[in-house]
């Protein structure tokens, strides 16, 4: 298939290695602190966001793509970016616009498979 | 033994109870999974893009795409399999952030489906989006002023 030989398998490796890396920094938070998951999805989620707002995180999603977006960090970094760019296309009501808007997809998703998953899946058992 | 007194000697006392987690081995099993999860987003984007979307098109499906892998795993009891040995490396990509949400929507379906599941499936996830959303509209208008 045309596809896979369109694959460059040099992109690959920087995404899993990026992607990889920015899991350790998570797993050394939950391992070294006492910060409860929650806290970590915050801290991430806002340092994207920050780190979209100052523009820096854009070269490491040109480095190493979904390796860089597909962590919370780069739903932060979306959510600034989408700020940003509405801000530039209607002004101070793109601030409230512009954020959720780029974000949108993925929130309406984990809303919408949520609501679907708790009708279809029984809840488990705990068994201690 | 003496009693406990102070917050310090609470937090002592509880990191010498608590089992050491071996960090190296959790860092590494959250190294790989991470970045596994992260090249399927890669792949599923370089795909949509080889059919032809744009970039904000195919990150958009992407997201969508983990996040309802992530709700069929978390549904059949699978997700948390997967993130009791990869630790972060399943909870930081956005599969963590569905998970958060599908679990407790199964969880409190017991509680009814408004207030259980549409209320409590936000647990996790709200703080995530309160914050998230706040940060990007401080962000917007810090924008406007730097424009003018």
């Amino acid at each position: 298939m045309d596809f896979i030989q369109s694959i460059d398998w040099m992109g690959i490796l920087k995404c899993f290695v990026v992607g990889g890396i920015i899991c350790i920094i998570g797993q050394i938070l939950i391992d070294k602190t006492k910060l409860t998951p929650a806290r970590i999805l915050v801290i991430f989620v806002t340092t994207g966001a920050v780190l979209g707002g100052l523009g820096v995180y854009k070269y490491l999603i040109d480095f190493a793509g979904a390796g860089a977006t597909v962590p919370l960090l780069g739903f932060g970094a979306n959510l600034a970016k989408g700020a940003i760019q509405e801000v530039q296309t209607s002004g101070l009501f793109g601030a409230f616009v512009g954020g959720v808007k780029a974000s949108a997809g993925g929130i309406a998703a984990a809303v919408f498979f949520g609501y679907l998953a708790s009708l279809i899946a029984k809840p488990k058992i705990k068994k201690q | 033994m003496k009693p406990i007194e102070t917050k310090q000697e609470y937090s002592d006392y509880v990191d010498k109870k608590s089992p050491n987690s071996p960090i190296l081995k959790n860092c590494f099993n959250a190294f790989w999974v991470g970045g596994l999860i992260c090249t399927i987003g890669q792949l599923i984007m370089d795909f949509c893009k080889y059919k032809g979307m744009d970039e904000t098109g195919a990150s958009t499906v992407v997201s969508i795409t983990l996040i309802a892998i992530s709700a069929i795993l978390t549904g059949l009891n699978i997700f948390n399999k997967i993130g009791k040995f990869a630790g972060a490396g399943s909870l930081i990509p956005i599969t963590g952030f569905a998970n958060s949400i599908v679990s407790p929507a199964i969880e409190y379906k017991s509680e009814g489906y408004v207030m259980g599941v549409g209320g409590k499936m936000f647990t996790v996830a709200g703080p995530v989006l309160v914050f998230g959303i706040s940060a990007s509209v401080i962000i917007g208008i810090i924008a406007v002023l730097f424009a003018h």
